[in-house]
């Protein structure tokens, strides 16, 4: 087992997190993982890079984001005092413009002026088609028919901003199907085409890039908490599907130990494989999408159908830091219902005035129930990744009201 | 000396290039499998592709996904498709390979998946989405049993990353014609020709094409300068008719598109 000191010094050069990552893809993308690769790390020593990725966070996306104390919520739960992470104040309403902003000028770094990617909510696509929007580059979005459904309001922002969204009809019709078309687009586009993955998934450099994109949050979060409070809170949650946002909550609080990191998951219907999306809690390590992480797969290695109600946790795999992060036991991982999430997106509208996403209201479901057995003086910080304009219409749906109607 | 080096030596001697059809274990069921293995090797056929079904198959396009997936929602697991394998090679006397996903040898264990492939007879192993870099454990393990290990090199792979693949090649090199994933195109890249060339000249194994081809026309002009081809998509879309007519129909369809490749590197010119 890593120490503690040494568990944020990943990945090497190959991509690996203890044994999880690394780059199990065609041999067609190899070249332009490493073209990738390169232009990252170059890009980090390049201090022009930096400064318009600076530039861009405060005045196009509106960074930095505030921290919100819940105070109805607090006394709700009646135990430690609750705080939001507000990414959901961001630009396009999520973590997710943090990452797309980032790659879009590596893109244009390398030369590349199509973009492609995959999206289950919507939120990476929307923040995608933003970045193409705000760079000039033409942007294919590939999304299940299913997810097209559910996130019907994010579907229609990316037309808007000139994105093509193509319909995914194979397998699952979710998130899974998505990114794999999206790598059979890049499998014929490459040269010209970057693929802008929306998750710390996918074969290395991906994972480390995405994470350190989205490092904002936490780096944020670490000197806003020592500026308000003096001292960092008891603990942080995020939710995980790929595990974007709690990568880059997480990442900057690693090696301050004292903190506790808690990840939570799509617990769906059930613990029955195929009635959740909980790849930590419940899944083995596997390979899936280029990179070895935990994944929901069946005993031959055929990766397993699974559910969420969130399109955006719909997912089974997970990025393979968190994989290396359990291992350690740096991080705690858990898991919510899609019942406890439902009720907590309910119980945030009416007790804070915000409408957070269902991926949110995971990490919400878990923290409204810690907060009450922990003490009043402790801090419990939840990272509010996107809102939730874009679920209400599901929402009514599987509440079987009809929109307008009232209760 | 492995099955594949036996074969490619004899073709050698004779001044012939190999014509290696792909297609699905399990499409529509192991036993059609068996007599399609035949049907194959019936026609001339010097090698015989397996494809082995998986969920996600990154390199593969429409016609070879739809046809996993037809196999994978009819339950089979891979123990049936290694039963298959078993079965077909002791029909027939050309070596079998399988393209297999990384993902599910790693699931079942690297060193019990090469057992398993040795028991069941398999002369090789192409696994898509490995590149050399993750690879060593593997080799090690195909190494020790004489289990060839097929590399893949792309149009995109730089010159001196094809010089490391080469290297590491056991059996043959899989020389992939186009960037993108499986399927027939009526082109092939103009530079494809001298790309086959010159990995002919680095290689010390034989050099097979797959990825795009259909045609007995493409398989004559590659066949110039190649060791031979896979031809994968145009035979598994034969497979997709099944459902319509009958199995015997279509091993008699596939054997004779089977045929005519085979004529197409044995006419003299």
């Amino acid at each position: 087992m890593a120490t503690y000191s040494t568990i944020s010094q990943v990945p090497d050069t190959f991509g690996r997190f203890g044994q999880y990552g690394g780059r199990y893809v065609p041999e067609t993308l190899s070249a332009a993982l490493d073209q990738l690769d390169q232009a990252y790390v170059e890009s980090k020593q390049d201090p022009s890079f930096t400064q318009e990725l600076d530039q861009l966070l405060s005045a196009f996306v509106g960074r930095p984001t505030p921290l919100l104390f819940a105070e109805r919520l607090t006394a709700f739960a009646g135990g430690a005092k609750i705080y939001f992470k507000r990414e959901d104040l961001n630009h396009t309403g999520a973590h997710k413009i943090n990452n797309t902003l980032g790659q879009g000028l590596l893109a244009r770094r390398m030369g590349k002026n199509r973009i492609i990617a995959e999206t289950g909510a919507g939120q990476h696509g929307v923040a995608t088609a933003t970045a193409c929007a705000r760079f000039g580059f033409e942007c294919v979005v590939y999304m299940g028919s299913e997810d097209i459904r559910r996130q019907a309001p994010n579907v229609r922002s990316m037309r808007l901003m000139g994105a093509d969204v193509r319909a995914v009809t194979t397998g699952s019709k979710t998130l899974r199907d998505a990114i794999n078309e999206a790598m059979r687009d890049w499998m014929g586009s490459v040269e010209s085409t970057h693929y802008i993955i929306g998750s710390v998934v996918g074969p290395h450099p991906f994972p480390r890039i995405v994470r350190d994109f989205q490092s904002v949050i936490g780096s944020e979060t670490r000197e806003q908490c020592r500026r308000q409070f003096g001292r960092l809170p008891h603990t942080v949650v995020a939710c995980v599907g790929g595990g974007s946002n709690a990568a880059g909550m997480f990442y900057p609080l690693i090696d301050d130990i004292e903190v506790r990191l808690v990840g939570v998951e799509a617990g769906g219907k059930g613990t029955k494989l195929g009635d959740h999306a909980a790849s930590v809690s419940h899944g083995k390590p596997g390979i899936l999408h280029g990179s070895l992480s935990y994944v929901l797969q069946n005993e031959d290695g055929q990766t397993s159908d699974v559910h969420s109600v969130s399109a955006g946790l719909d997912y089974p795999g997970v990025g393979p830091e968190h994989s290396y992060w359990f291992d350690c036991r740096r991080v705690e991982y858990t898991s919510v219902s899609d019942a406890e999430a439902l009720d907590a997106f309910d119980l945030v509208a009416r007790r804070e005035g915000i409408l957070p996403a269902l991926e949110t209201s995971h990490a919400l479901a878990w923290a409204v129930k810690e907060a009450a057995s922990m003490r009043p003086d402790d801090i419990i910080l939840v990272c509010l990744s996107g809102r939730g304009d874009k679920d209400a219409a599901e929402i009514a749906r599987l509440r079987g009201m009809t929109e307008g109607a009232s209760s | 000396m492995s099955a594949l080096d036996t074969m490619f030596a004899s073709l050698k001697k004779e001044g012939r290039k190999a014509i290696a059809p792909f297609f699905t274990v399990g499409d529509p069921d192991p036993e059609f499998t068996i007599e399609c293995v035949r049907a194959i090797d019936r026609a001339g056929a010097d090698l015989c592709e397996l494809g082995v079904p998986y969920s996600d198959p990154l390199a593969d396009g429409p016609v070879i996904q739809a046809s996993y997936t037809r196999a994978l929602e009819k339950g089979l697991s891979l123990d049936n498709v290694l039963e298959t394998s078993r079965t077909a090679v002791s029909k027939v006397s050309m070596p079998l390979v399988a393209m297999v996903s990384y993902s599910i040898i790693y699931r079942r264990g690297i060193d019990r998946f090469v057992g398993n492939a040795v028991d069941a007879g398999l002369s090789g192993l192409v696994v898509p989405d490995l590149p050399i870099e993750e690879a060593d454990e593997l080799d090690r393990l195909c190494r020790q049993r004489d289990l060839g290990l097929v590399r893949l090199v792309a149009p995109t792979t730089p010159q001196e990353r094809a010089l490391a693949i080469v290297r590491k090649a056991t059996g043959f090199v899989y020389c992939v014609s186009v960037s993108g994933i499986t399927g027939e195109r009526r082109e092939l890249p103009a530079d494809l020709l001298e790309r086959i060339e010159w990995l002919r000249e680095k290689s010390n194994v034989p050099i097979l094409v797959g990825f795009g081809i259909s045609s007995p026309e493409q398989v004559r002009s590659l066949c110039k300068v190649a060791d031979g081809v896979i031809v994968g998509s145009a035979i598994v879309r034969h497979l997709s008719n099944i459902a319509t007519t009958s199995r015997s129909h279509v091993i008699g369809e596939i054997e004779a598109h089977v045929r005519t490749l085979v004529a197409a590197v044995r006419e003299k010119n």
